[in-house]
């Protein structure tokens, strides 16, 4: 019998779990691999949710469109150093939801040797206006090719873009290899 | 030419590629899981398409939503366009957007910055 009690750290975890989201206006919370039906099933619960709240259609769209690229971002990028550089696609992935603003989360492993040219490129697009987004943009369509993992390179422009808000990003060391790298998207709630 | 039909859903557009009939159409959400394979047989059959189709084209996107790997491909298929309307073929894009949604509009402007063929844009009722 013993072992079908729960024991009681783990009960007060989901009670704390429970505070944290709500402390915190967190309305989804995912962790795990992101697979292209995860990537569905999270849009067209976002979708529902935002219908149901009577969202205006322009920040339905942003949400959609942000999400789609964020998810696609881990699913094609996430890395895991500990298996020697696989890409296993896993991640964190969190919606907040406030009066003013929806934040979109993302958090997920990359290798070290990763981190500069990321940053770089995040810097860069925080460093640009809306016409030289718009011109980077259509400079990497037409020239960019697909990668192996059928990313266009367009996915950071988009989100910069479509928000007209700055990434906020960061990276927190977690080993010599390893680095977590942590993206908040900010679209305003628009009346 | 053997039309292609495709019933969209929750991730992939709807398409309709019927020679015989003079309708080309790519409607809804375009997010597919793997991008190449839902496009490549669309690049195809343009091609055959370029080779034996005389008559004027009017192509028609009616999209409410796609993903950037999906504009990519969007781009190789308005490519297809350019180069018969090159070959002095009567091409004619129809850009269908909400009128609410600017980010669609814009998205056809640019397309038709990037592309050297007609691209009209049509607003509707969203």
């Amino acid at each position: 019998m013993e072992s079908n009690k729960i024991n009681k750290s783990f009960l007060d975890a989901v009670m704390e779990f429970h505070k944290t989201m709500r402390d915190n206006d967190i309305s989804l919370v995912y962790e795990g691999e992101i697979t292209h039906s995860i990537t569905k099933a999270f849009t067209s619960l976002t979708e529902k949710k935002m219908n149901d709240d009577e969202e205006s259609g322009a920040t339905q769209r942003k949400v959609f469109h942000v999400m789609v690229e964020c998810l696609q971002n881990i699913s094609k990028h996430a890395e895991n150093p500990s298996e020697s550089y696989s890409k296993d696609g896993r991640g964190i992935f969190m919606v907040h939801k406030t009066d003013e603003v929806y934040k979109i989360t993302t958090g997920n492993l990359i290798a070290e040797e990763n981190v500069v040219g990321l940053r770089e490129s995040l810097e860069m697009l925080n460093g640009m206006n809306k016409d030289e987004l718009k011109a980077l943009y259509k400079q990497q369509i037409r020239e960019g090719k697909l990668s192996e993992k059928k990313g266009a390179g367009l996915g950071f422009i988009d989100i910069a873009r479509k928000t007209g808000s700055q990434l906020d990003f960061s990276f927190k060391k977690v080993d010599d290899n390893t680095s977590f790298f942590i993206l908040t998207t900010v679209i305003q709630r628009k009346k | 030419m053997e039309a292609i039909k495709i019933q969209g859903g929750d991730d992939i557009p709807s398409v309709i590629l019927d020679a015989e009939n003079g309708i080309f159409q790519i409607s809804g959400r375009s997010m597919p899981e793997d991008v190449t394979a839902f496009y490549d047989p669309i690049l195809e059959w343009l091609e055959e398409l370029a080779e034996e189709y005389s008559k004027k084209i009017v192509f028609e996107f009616k999209l409410e939503y796609f993903n950037t790997a999906s504009s990519k491909l969007l781009l190789d298929v308005l490519m297809k366009l350019e180069e018969m309307h090159e070959d002095d073929k009567e091409v004619l894009v129809k850009w269908y957007f909400p009128d609410d949604d600017e980010d669609m509009e814009e998205a056809g402007e640019e397309y038709a910055d990037i592309v050297d063929v007609p691209i009209e844009l049509v607003s509707y009722e969203s």
